[in-house]
């Protein structure tokens, strides 16, 4: 186990293209760190760096306090989970398995042990004489990760370990991953584009984009205090709305009206013309269902909807609106680097399940203006961020880990085998709850 | 409709099937002819005879044909041996490595593959006389790999180029040095597609003719196209057809044995369940 520090790391190709440039980070021991962006920002890059697979332009890979740079991957004792899994076909599952201890000259008896406690662990033990191919995705995955866990590697590397997988299984294997790493307290990066895992898995994410890192902070902080148009668009489903607005003193003036500003940010878009108001779709309510006591705390407006899906748990409503040509352009720019193609300006509204607003009519809407967050057109940064309140969130994530670190490791000496002990009874209660999935 | 189609397909089939298999057929009728019979102007011989067979594997032609076969197996085998492990390491270079030169590799092995041999055997004569190569097997051996090692190069390189690059990637985070990637990963993976390189290598070996009558002169190293060249009859009257007949069977049965053997490994593929299909 061990902390990784990326100091300036810059990864530029041969036609001079930096496809990771200048990312600072460090990862500390027993966290769980995301590298989360749209396809080609350069996550898989960053994390092949940090295996040894990809060489590094400049800057310093640090792992466990030592500077790896010029290590081969096998020097590095970290273990990878492939995107496609990359199991050896012609070896059976025990063998899959037991391939670093073979290559680390491991005796026999301890490789069975060892290799009977990752099957234990991960379910596989009816599965360990056949072949790779004769397996379904999901026990192809949990090979992949048996044969990572099976040694005791300082770090583990997941590369979109779940995107061959189908929905359900998806999710059932991401809580498996993350159970995992919790039992063991092992510093793991995992790459993905998936911002559910994202969210879920991560202690910390770190948002890239165009190789550059745009924010590192808890899920929380992401959602809550986006540094930028780019995080604050990338995080969350349905996207955040945004919508342009003019500063008229201490309000904004939107195509869906006038919406009133606190103290704060009012000070903050002082002096600006244009801005994009950003509004998560669950800021949103039908006016009708909002508490009287809550109905002050915000706006209400009216607004003709376009067309509502209702989806048993939520109900979304999509607003048409009008935006000023420059400003349409720039959201079709944001919403096409975020990989999805947004053909209209129209903001989506998530409204509660039971109400009776209809398509084609309009509809009075209340807006939560105290959440709502303001970014600079031209440099897309947030101008209403509030630091504290997101460093705040990021420390307790903190805490969290470690309190959960703390009790993992249990009464445990720090010896290896007390630890193991541990690992197996919280994995027959795992067990009947993966089941139970 | 479907039936009828399917019926068309059978008799075309069995047509190309025919006429491929016919001078096989024809040959090995041939080889059961006793010299008097020959000439009998049907397919089938009036009886069988084994005196063909006699005379090749211990009457006449023995002399000529046994050493023969010695040096063809052999010959063949040292030449097909030595193109695979060359070929594979310099087809895991091409395939995984990026260097300076690799196209000028590929081609100039495309450029010696397809340069006609009777141009090079002649002044090939004069040098192996001269450094005493003539007459051995490293006389032929020689020759051989220059026909063998650039299509060995070309179908391996393929093969290699199909294996995922994560395989090895995934070895080495395991730990695995370069070369231990390479032996426990990708050999095995690439187990068919060595045994088909081989195979063909084998063949080509196998069939030539004019390295054979050129480069050697005594049964020390002469192989068997060349031999049955050199058969003749029992007297200058007679024509050697039916031992020929009977060289060219026994020289086509391993061929068909090495395709027989390893026809499920060349086509069954070992790479499935590797990656996500």
């Amino acid at each position: 186990m061990a902390a990784i520090d990326m100091k300036n790391i810059i990864k530029k190709y041969g036609d001079g293209f930096p496809a990771v440039n200048d990312v600072s980070l460090d990862i500390a021991d027993g966290e769980f760190m995301i590298l989360v962006g749209p396809s080609g920002c350069g996550k898989s890059t960053l994390l092949r760096m940090i295996v040894g697979l990809e060489d590094i332009t400049s800057g310093d890979m640090v792992i466990g306090g030592k500077r790896v740079n010029d290590k081969a991957p096998r020097e590095r004792n970290l273990s990878m989970v492939f995107q496609n899994y990359a199991l050896y076909p012609h070896l059976t599952v025990y063998e899959n398995i037991a391939f670093p201890l073979r290559l680390a000259k491991m005796d026999d008896a301890e490789v069975k042990k060892r290799v009977t406690e990752a099957a234990d662990v991960l379910e596989l033990h009816e599965h360990l004489e056949r072949k790779p191919a004769n397996l379904s995705g999901g026990q192809r995955q949990r090979v992949a990760m048996g044969r990572a866990i099976v040694r005791q590697a300082e770090a583990f590397l997941f590369d979109e370990p779940l995107s061959n997988l189908d929905a359900k299984l998806r999710g059932q294997m991401r809580t498996e991953i993350s159970r995992l790493q919790r039992r063991l307290g092992i510093t793991t990066v995992y790459v993905t584009h998936d911002q559910t895992e994202a969210m879920t898995l991560g202690d910390r994410v770190a948002v890239l984009r165009k190789g550059l890192l745009q924010q590192v902070a808890s899920p929380r902080e992401l959602y809550e205090q986006p540094v930028n148009l780019f995080v604050a668009g990338f995080i969350g489903s349905p996207p955040m709305n945004f919508l342009p607005a003019t500063v008229d003193g201490s309000a904004l003036q939107t195509p869906f009206g006038r919406f009133e500003l606190d103290e704060r940010k009012a000070a903050a878009v002082r002096g600006k013309e244009l801005v994009l108001m950003g509004v998560r779709p669950e800021y949103f309510e039908d006016a009708s269902l909002v508490e009287e006591h809550k109905r002050h705390l915000g706006s209400t407006f009216t607004a003709r909807v376009d067309v509502t899906e209702w989806l048993g748990d939520s109900q979304y409503a999509y607003i048409p609106f009008d935006a000023p040509e420059e400003v349409t352009r720039q959201l079709q720019d944001l919403s096409r680097e975020l990989d999805s193609d947004q053909l209209r300006t129209q903001a989506i509204v998530s409204i509660d399940a039971t109400s009776r607003i209809r398509e084609g009519r309009d509809a009075e809407f209340w807006i939560d203006t105290r959440k709502i967050h303001c970014f600079d057109p031209a440099s897309g940064d947030n101008l209403t961020r509030d630091a504290e309140a997101g460093a705040a969130l990021t420390r307790e994530a903190v805490e969290d880990r470690e309190s959960d670190l703390a009790r993992s490791s249990g009464d445990g000496d720090g010896d290896g085998s007390a630890a193991r002990t541990q690992v197996e009874t919280s994995s027959t209660q795992a067990g009947g709850g993966s089941r139970r999935l | 409709m479907p039936t009828r189609e399917r019926n068309l397909w059978y008799v075309g089939g069995l047509a190309i099937v025919v006429y491929a298999l016919f001078p096989v057929a024809w040959i090995v009728s041939l080889s059961f002819k006793a010299p008097s019979d020959i000439a009998n102007g049907q397919f089938l011989p009036s009886d069988f005879s084994w005196v063909n067979y006699q005379t090749i594997i211990s009457g006449s032609a023995s002399g000529l044909f046994l050493p023969a076969l010695r040096n063809s197996f052999g010959i063949c085998l040292i030449a097909t041996a030595i193109s695979c492990l060359l070929a594979m390491f310099a087809a895991y270079a091409i395939a995984r490595l990026d260097f300076p030169g690799k196209k000028l590799i590929l081609s100039t092995a495309l450029a010696v593959a397809i340069f006609p041999v009777i141009s090079i055997v002649t002044p090939l004569f004069n040098l192996w006389r001269q450094i005493g190569l003539y007459d051995t097997w490293p006389g032929l051996i020689i020759p051989y790999l220059s026909l063998t090692l650039p299509i060995s190069i070309w179908t391996l390189s393929a093969f290699f180029r199909e294996i995922p690059w994560e395989m090895e990637q995934a070895a080495q985070v395991d730990g695995a040095t370069t070369w231990q990637a390479f032996r426990k990963v990708i050999v095995p993976l690439a187990a068919p597609g060595v045994f088909t390189t081989a195979i063909i290598a084998f063949f080509i070996a196998w069939n030539d003719f004019v390295y054979g009558i050129v480069l050697t002169s005594t049964e020390a190293a002469r192989p068997v196209p060349a031999a049955l060249g050199l058969f003749s009859g029992a007297s200058q009257f007679e024509d050697p057809n039916g031992p020929i007949a009977a060289a060219a069977v026994v020289v086509t049965i391993p061929v068909v044995i090495l395709v027989l053997l390893f026809q499920r490994r060349i086509v069954a593929g070992l790479t499935n369940g590797a990656v996500k299909g």
